[in-house]
């Protein structure tokens, strides 16, 4: 046995001297991860795609492709698809593509504005909630209680009903004023769990007022769910307005909504007349699906619990 | 008599999307029967990969490379899916760190023991829950037949760790891999736990694989010992020798960055420079190289091989040690620790030789200049503080009860010295640390800091208060907001508070990086992207912020690997002196907090029960939760450890909601005795600020000075 117990001299140390606490890895922009991680979903890749596709068909499309969509004309009513009427035309003689864009124009615009109100609505209910607590938060939350467990689209049907003259804005307002339940529980959860972590106790031992705490910590961790929740959000208001224009409740004349049309078409779809069904009716399917996917793959990017180092 | 498991150049790997981690790396070992193997390393280091894969359980995309694992003679890297069913649990048996976890909460213990059973031996129902009773009475439950009826939540971290050991037991297996079986536990019950598990193997006579990071642990318990760093073997030998003279200078360091209780507190700790390597790219020559004072060009580029020094001791290493390190490492201080309550540290250079000198303070943040008077010994009082958490029940809320967290505790920290909280998770030590920070409000009693009593000031005033009074958390990645960015988690102490430009502020940024030892680039990263050591500086860095007067620190190295442990008790130390803090360290682990304190206090269900210097408490312990707790801690010193008889302290804690009366230490006390159910013992003084509340001390305690009551409870017969 003979072990050589070397005794290495100083100047043997490492070369270069390692910083006190190691190294820190290089750089990497957490929008960049959370971008990579993104686009490694390919369904988000495939839903942002549509949704993109869409919002340019509905708003520039109308500019190249003109159409007449205010003149009803019954001679003209039922042309099959052409080169002059790609996508035929319906009952009244509207151009059927320029319908679409124009139902489509609704839809987004309904989407996006019902669930920036729901978002803010519940939200701020939510953070207020959660970060509160007591009583408030009982009477809050009991507010939600009592409101989900109203039949919404009667409701919504009543109110249509008694104000005539539905409008962009309004029946964003009647979603919006509907669908902001959900958040201000996802909200409320998310904040109630976060007011206790060691970050936030943290602030509170330098010093951190309840609007620091709010704006620093609280809202940018529950940011996360709440733009989760934004694009679910959407994809549920352009169902619902559906729903509502094939009941016959939603947009009025000169607006339409897709769902009219798809109510409209119905009772010719048995006359062989597809190009008023079929289109309009994948576009809706489409772009809820598309919304849907971004979604989910939104809830994976933001959770940085998830993220691999 | 083959050996019962007998490991060939196994090498391990982990498929990750874009990298593979070589988690294994070629790695030989044997078990004999009856033998425990004791196998150490940091975190990641591949100890827990290796016992995963005799249990053939690694992780998704992990996969044996090349090797055998032998169990009995058989190799299980080529069994089926199918035959290898038969082999987990019935010939190599397993149980786990978190025992809440690897428990099916929805099922009571009984069936999932006896599920066990009937899956390798075909017995009836009734035989499997005989069998299910056997081993619950086995592994030291009292009454096991009432007990199989039990859902794992009514039972407590150590008895459900029993359990996981009732089952693992179940079918006699040859081999029980432990893998960190009492990391989460207390001391007290880790030391009944390693107790059962040495008791169960010689009885039994099964081979034992114990995976730990605790060279206490592996000292007392285990024949011989692995260290593996990197997913490497590293060195192997029978612990006595290899604790008295290793080879490699892991284990050397290793062993060299554990505070002893015996250590004089002023010396530095050994530590390892940097973390360890990323294992998607291994270094190409010894693995250690990197992080090593003595490697050379050699061992840059050639990667030792395991050689034996004797039969049975084997290293890989160009230039092995010899032994360990003494354990002076710096020089003793001079006379300066003469001057009163100072620190008594005199100035050492820390860290690798790259410690940044300690920095003029940062001109905007003042350094408050205290003008030294009588104040500096009592600069944080504690006066009998009352922490109690409601309990309530029904709709309306009613109060039925309480959680008595704190309970009339009071102590006094002078300024710059450091005073210790030690207890069993549970004993208020943490409500207590938050009670001081003004996280929490005392139900009553005052903490007086400077002569202000912060439970008396207006929220307005606290928070303008509470610059001095700062917290350094247990879990750093918790701590920090994974949001925010170092830069901005440094500068938000002085935004809340309003101090400085943002110019100025930067500055600051950048001082308190270079003073924790932190690159500057950090400024531009997210929490997740640095180690948990690193996290931990920021922590540090975040707490000095404001310049604070007090700095509480609940279990500050807790959640981080031996190594970087020493790393941050060096830097928290040499913090301490530079600016003059002054810190109240919470932890359970009495060696840390005896090699940072000045003085300790000891708690218990919310009491302080013994409170004195290190030493006092140390060599002179008056209460018996106190000795018992000390006895309880594993030293990594073979020697002593083996020379422990007894258990430590028996049974659990009991429910803070209803303490026991009178002493609130008596249902677990060796000594107690009627006058201890009837009276509570008051603290009294056993030597100059040396304090215990017991009746029946340890030692006699120093004469009254007359005007204190309760002295009549002492005449109770003492040292049966």
């Amino acid at each position: 046995m003979s072990i050589v117990i070397g005794e290495v001299a100083e100047e043997l140390r490492p070369a270069e001297p390692i910083p006190e606490g190691g190294h820190v890895q290089g750089p990497r922009a957490g929008w960049r991860l959370a971008l990579s991680s993104f686009v490694e979903n390919k369904l988000a890749v495939v839903g942002s795609g549509i949704v993109i596709f869409f919002v340019l068909f509905c708003f520039v499309g109308p500019f190249i492709y003109r159409t007449n969509q205010v003149d009803t004309n019954l001679l003209n009513s039922f042309q099959a698809p052409s080169s002059q009427h790609w996508l035929g035309t319906d009952s009244y003689g509207f151009d059927e593509l320029g319908r679409i864009m124009k139902g489509g124009q609704a839809a987004l615009e309904i989407g996006f504005l019902s669930s920036a109100i729901a978002t803010v609505l519940g939200t701020l209910v939510g953070a207020v909630a959660g970060l509160v607590g007591g009583v408030i938060d009982g009477i809050l939350m009991r507010f939600v209680d009592i409101l989900l467990s109203l039949p919404l689209l009667f409701v919504i049907l009543i109110i249509s009903n008694r104000y005539n003259g539905a409008t962009v804005l309004s029946l964003s307002i009647i979603i919006g004023a509907f669908s902001w339940l959900v958040s201000a529980r996802l909200v409320r959860g998310e904040v109630l769990s976060l007011r206790v972590r060691d970050f936030v106790l943290a602030s509170r031992t330098m010093g951190a007022n309840k609007r620091h705490l709010i704006y620093k910590h609280l809202i940018p961790n529950a940011l996360g769910v709440v733009i989760v929740n934004i694009t679910f959000q959407v994809a549920d208001a352009i169902n619902l307005l559906a729903l509502l224009g094939f009941l016959g409740y939603g947009l009025n004349y000169p607006n339409v909504s897709w769902g009219d049309m798809l109510s409209n078409a119905l009772n010719y779809l048995s006359d062989g007349y597809w190009w008023v069904v079929y289109p309009v009716g994948i576009c809706l399917v489409l772009v809820v699906m598309a919304f849907n996917f971004i979604g989910d793959a939104l809830r994976d990017t933001v959770d940085v619990r998830l993220r691999r180092r | 008599m083959p050996p019962v498991l007998d490991i060939d150049h196994l090498s391990t790997h982990i498929q990750l999307r874009k990298s593979v981690v070589q988690a294994v790396g070629d790695i030989s070992l044997t078990i004999e029967p009856g033998e425990t193997l004791g196998l150490v390393g940091e975190s990641g280091c591949g100890k827990s990969m290796t016992g995963l894969s005799i249990m053939r359980l690694l992780p998704n995309g992990g996969h044996i490379v090349e090797g055998s694992i032998t169990v009995d003679g058989v190799d299980v890297v080529k069994l089926s899916e199918r035959e290898m069913r038969d082999v987990r649990g019935n010939d190599v048996a397993m149980i786990f760190q978190d025992s809440l976890t690897s428990l099916n909460p929805t099922m009571t213990i009984g069936k999932q023991i006896a599920e066990q059973v009937r899956r390798h031996r075909s017995v009836t129902r009734k035989v499997a829950t005989e069998r299910a009773a056997e081993v619950l009475g086995i592994v030291g439950f009292p009454r096991p037949r009432e007990r199989l009826a039990n859902y794992p939540h009514q039972l407590s971290g150590g008895q459900r760790q029993r359990v996981m050991i009732a089952i693992a037991l179940s079918c006699d297996p040859k081999l029980l891999i432990a893998d960190e079986p009492t990391t989460a536990l207390d001391v007290t019950i880790q030391a009944q736990i390693l107790g059962l598990l040495d008791d169960l193997k010689e009885r039994l006579g099964m081979a034992v694989l114990l995976v730990t990071h605790d060279m206490g642990v592996v000292a007392g318990r285990a024949d011989r010992v692995n260290v593996m760093y990197a997913g490497r073997m590293v060195e192997t030998a029978p612990t006595k020798e290899l604790f008295a003279r290793m080879h490699h200078p892991y284990t050397q360091a290793l062993l060299g960055s554990i505070p002893l209780l015996t250590q004089e507190r002023h010396e530095r700790l050994f530590s390892i420079p940097g973390i360890p390597p990323d294992l998607t790219e291994p270094p190409k020559g010894c693995r250690f190289a990197p992080r090593c004072t003595r490697a050379t060009d050699q061992c840059r580029e050639v990667e030792p091989a395991l050689e034996p020094a004797s039969t049975d001791h084997w290293f890989s290493c160009w230039h092995p040690v010899d032994g360990p390190i003494a354990r002076v490492v710096v020089a003793s201080p001079t006379a300066a620790d003469a001057n009163g309550s100072g620190t008594g540290v005199t100035a050492t250079s820390v860290g690798g030789g790259a410690a940044p000198a300690p920095l003029a303070p940062a001109a905007i943040v003042p350094e408050r200049q205290w003008e030294a008077g009588a104040d500096d010994a009592n600069l944080l009082m504690i006066d009998q503080v009352v922490r109690e958490y409601p309990v309530t029940a029904g709709i309306l809320q009613r109060r039925v009860a309480s959680v008595k967290a704190v309970s009339d505790v009071s102590f006094t920290v002078g300024r710059a010295e450091t005073f210790g909280l030690v207890g069993e998770s549970g004993c208020g030590k943490t409500t207590l640390g938050k009670v001081i920070v003004g996280l929490e409000k005392a139900d009553s009693g005052n903490v007086t800091l400077r002569g202000t009593d912060i439970t008396k000031l207006g929220e307005r005033e606290l928070r303008r208060f509470r610059r001095d009074l700062q917290m350094m958390f247990q879990d750093p990645i918790a701590s920090l907001d994974p949001r925010m960015r170092v830069g901005a988690v440094l500068r938000e102490p002085m935004q809340v508070q309003g101090i400085g430009t943002h110019k100025q502020q930067e500055e600051v940024i950048a001082e308190l990086l270079s003073e924790v030892g932190l690159p500057m680039n950090a400024v531009e990263r997210f929490p997740h992207e640095f180690s948990g050591g690193q996290r931990q500086r920021i922590g540090l860095a975040r707490a000095l912020t404001l310049n604070p007067q007090v700095i509480v620190a609940d279990e500050p190295v807790s959640a981080l690997d031996v190594s970087i442990r020493s790393q941050v008790l060096n830097l928290m130390k040499r913090l301490q002196q530079t600016h003059g803090l002054t810190y109240v360290v919470i932890s359970h682990d009495l060696a840390v907090v005896k090699y940072l304190s000045d003085r300790i206090g000891v708690m218990y269900l919310g009491k302080l029960v013994e409170m004195g210097s290190g030493d006092d408490i140390y060599h002179h312990a008056v209460h018996h939760y106190t000795a018992g707790l000390i006895a309880t801690v594993p030293e990594p010193d073979p020697s002593r450890e083996r020379a422990k008889s007894e258990i430590g302290i028996r049974g659990e804690l009991p429910s803070p909601v209803d303490p026991p009366s009178g002493c609130r230490f008596r249902t677990r006390c060796p000594a107690a005795q009627d006058v201890c159910a009837e009276v509570e013992p008051p603290l009294r003084l056993f030597h100059p600020g040396h304090y215990a509340a017991c009746h029946v001390p340890l030692q006699e305690p120093m004469p009254e000075d007359g005007n204190e009551p309760a002295v009549s409870a002492v005449s109770a017969p003492s040292g049966l």
